[in-house]
């Protein structure tokens, strides 16, 4: 689960790692109340910054600083309700509905920090460099070694000495290590304590006047954790989500948007992914991932043709389940049903195998309904990119 | 002879007394597996389906003399049943329970390190041996025992495998399905090591998907010690960069894990890719052609 920035920065604030002073707004009134706070506090100017959750926004246009509240405020309804296209939003950009209004600071250096699960060591590794703004994959790709990395012990804090070498090895003032430690440990505690799956501090800035501070934030939950932090949950966005996807999440649906025009539902990710693959094989472009799961039962297997259905571009639906739990006389009985139910047009190709798969295809054939059966993966790609391209 | 499970194994279930444990429990002793019991804190005592059940795992197998485990305990509390099972010294731990989180996972990997226990999963199908002992949820039906070896991170990618082996003559040593998780017991390293000992195994199809680098270290093994040909498949050609692919470990993040790159190293260690789902039979089929004629 993603977050935005300006939450992010709310929980690290608890824990004691420092932020520069900000508000959150969702109008240019209240965009305009915090810059006035801020300048009335003695800030030299503010930065009006679009939340999204995707990165790049400032290349974007959707980062400005003001020198006065007239100016913030004219910023801030320009960028309030534009369509931000960065590198990682994909062409179609997203809608700015909040912004974050923060003070400037005297930036002297751009470093950076990052916490992450290391899946080879199975740990958490906490990273560290000196080239701040860049994003960590490039620096990796670029000079290996300008990552510092510190690994922890499961159960354990970033300790101390831990902390302490990261910041002598970002060539930190010796006035600054305290400070800096502090940082680095509320940032790993609030990486375990929230069951984070990804922590960036992407520029971690050094002041003229010697303070540090998160300039920017992003924090990523493991959904698989959400059980033990529902005040986390509440954070959750649906906005910057695909609407579909929100809709498929409801059902315990692992559905993915994109962009060409056969439809898909398998059971199973790896041989939704497999599916996906022997589409492009066959000539045509998957227009999303669907995973049924291995228990689907009617009921899901009726949400997921709606969700697959409400996806304009599908010219055709490709089923492939290979039945194991779910069994294929089970997924028959859900087709035909759903397929009745939404009244469907498209055409309709099957691939069923597995556990009761003749009583399957016995039920396709009785509900009068006009599937096409294929017999294996590859006749099956093969005959729905054709129906799709009909 | 297959790899980890046989005739002798002695399987408890953990999580017994759920739908989805005593569904799995009666499938798998249908199949021939010795299951021997099950656990169910509180519910010590009693016995279920005619299995007894016991409060912990050292109680287990204490009595019943388990020397593996299947777990179908939900997601808040599986890295804790894989730490009480290790606990309990019980040799192998199959974890079937999809969705723990990572961070409990840490926990548990680190806890089996100075213990005898090999954990296969989280978020897996578990282990066949044809025609010998099935621990998990997978379709027996379908598997024919023979001469190859399969390990995969996916389940039902991994039946269509087995399926399109079965259907031409080709049998199985073991099935070994690893996870789907970014953080898992035995990896694609572990099982080919396994394999590349076992007499029975002649061939070895390893099917991986993107994310992570554990079809990259296999290959590094691959070209170094593997002795048998090995047959390769990687799922998720097509996925979007930065997208969750159903499984928890199935992630391009950072342009890193990407099929490409995956299939490109598999191919550089001499293991023959299978460009398309279909062709998995078909390429084992050629392969072992070859070895017979080497």
């Amino acid at each position: 689960m993603k977050i935005h920035e300006y939450q992010a920065k709310g929980i690290l604030k608890k824990y004691g790692v420092a932020v520069p002073r900000g508000e959150m707004a969702e109008n240019a009134e209240q965009a305009k109340a915090a810059a006035q706070a801020l300048f009335a506090a003695g800030a030299a100017g503010v930065v009006v910054k679009a939340q999204i959750h995707a990165g790049g926004r400032g290349k974007g246009g959707g980062v400005k600083i003001a020198k006065s509240v007239e100016e913030a405020s004219a910023i801030a309804s320009q960028i309030l309700g534009m369509t931000l296209i960065t590198h990682q939003t994909g062409p179609e950009g997203r809608v700015v509905r909040r912004l974050l209004i923060e003070e400037t600071l005297p930036i002297e250096q751009e470093l950076y920090l990052g916490i992450v699960v290391d899946r080879s060591e199975a740990r958490p590794v906490f990273m560290a460099s000196r080239a701040g703004g860049m994003e960590i994959e490039q620096v990796a790709e670029q000079d290996p070694n300008a990552i510092l990395k510190e690994y922890l012990d499961p159960g354990m804090a970033l300790e101390s000495f831990q902390a302490r070498k990261l910041a002598f090895q970002l060539g930190l003032k010796p006035k600054q290590i305290n400070q800096a430690v502090q940082f680095m440990t509320g940032l790993y505690k609030a990486f375990a304590e929230t069951d984070s799956s990804l922590m960036e501090i992407n520029p971690f800035v050094t002041c003229s006047d010697g303070r540090l501070f998160a300039l920017d934030a992003k924090m990523n939950f493991d959904d698989n954790a959400m059980f033990r932090h529902p005040e986390l949950r509440e954070l959750r966005d649906v906005t910057e989500e695909d609407p579909l996807e929100v809709e498929a999440s409801k059902y315990s649906l692992n559905y993915i948007k994109l962009d060409g025009n056969v439809g898909c539902m398998v059971n199973g990710a790896g041989l939704a992914m497999a599916t996906m693959d022997i589409i492009k094989y066959a000539g045509g472009m998957p227009a999303n991932f669907l995973d049924v799961g291995g228990g689907a039962n009617a009921e899901q297997v009726t949400h997921a043709f709606e969700i697959l259905l409400s996806d304009k571009n599908v010219k055709a639906v490709l089923i492939n389940i290979f039945g194991g739990i779910l069994r294929v006389d089970t997924l028959a009985k859900g087709v035909v049903e759903a397929a009745g139910k939404t009244q469907i047009q498209l055409p309709i190709v099957l691939r069923l195998e597995g556990t009761n798969v003749e009583e399957g295809r016995e039920i396709l054939k009785q509900s009068g309904m006009n599937f096409i059966v294929a017999e294996t993966m590859k006749d099956a790609a093969e005959k729905v990119v054709a129906a799709a391209r009909a | 002879m297959s790899v980890l499970v046989d005739k002798s194994t002695r399987v408890i279930v953990q999580g017994l007394t759920g739908r989805e444990g005593t569904f799995h429990a009666k499938v798998c002793a249908e199949y021939g597996t010795q299951i021997v019991g099950g656990v169910t804190p509180g519910k010590g005592g009693t016995t279920h389906e005619g299995w007894p059940v016991f409060n912990t795992v050292q109680e287990a197998v204490d009595k019943t003399g388990a020397d593996a485990s299947v777990i179908f305990v939900p997601p808040p509390f599986a890295a804790d049943a894989i730490m009480e099972a290790a606990d309990a010294e019980v040799e192998l731990i199959v974890c079937i329970t999809e969705g723990i989180a990572t961070l409990d996972m840490v926990r548990a990997w680190e806890f089996l390190q100075n213990r005898r226990a090999r954990l296969i999963g989280p978020n897996c199908p578990g282990i066949i041996s044809p025609g010998h002992c099935k621990i998990g949820i997978m379709p027996g039906l379908i598997h024919l025992e023979g001469p190859v070896g399969i390990v995969s991170r996916s389940g039902t990618l991994t039946y269509e495998a087995v399926y399109q082996l079965t259907t031409r003559q080709i049998g199985q040593s073991t099935a070994i399905g690893i996870g789907g998780d970014p953080i898992i017991g035995t990896s694609f390293l572990d099982a080919l090591e396994l394999f590349n000992r076992d007499p029975q195994t002649e061939a070895v199809v390893m099917i991986g998907e993107i994310g992570g680098n554990a079809e990259e270290t296999a290959a590094e093994y691959v070209k170094a010690r593997m002795k048998k040909p090995v047959i390769g498949f990687i799922a998720g050609q097509t996925a979007p960069p930065g997208r969750r692919m159903g499984h928890a470990g199935a992630i391009i993040s950072g342009g890193k894990g990407t099929a490409e790159e995956k299939i490109k190293a598999m191919e550089a260690a001499g293991i023959r890719m299978a460009k398309s789902p279909a062709d998995i039979g078909q390429t084992v089929m050629q392969a072992i052609g070859m070895t017979a004629k080497a």
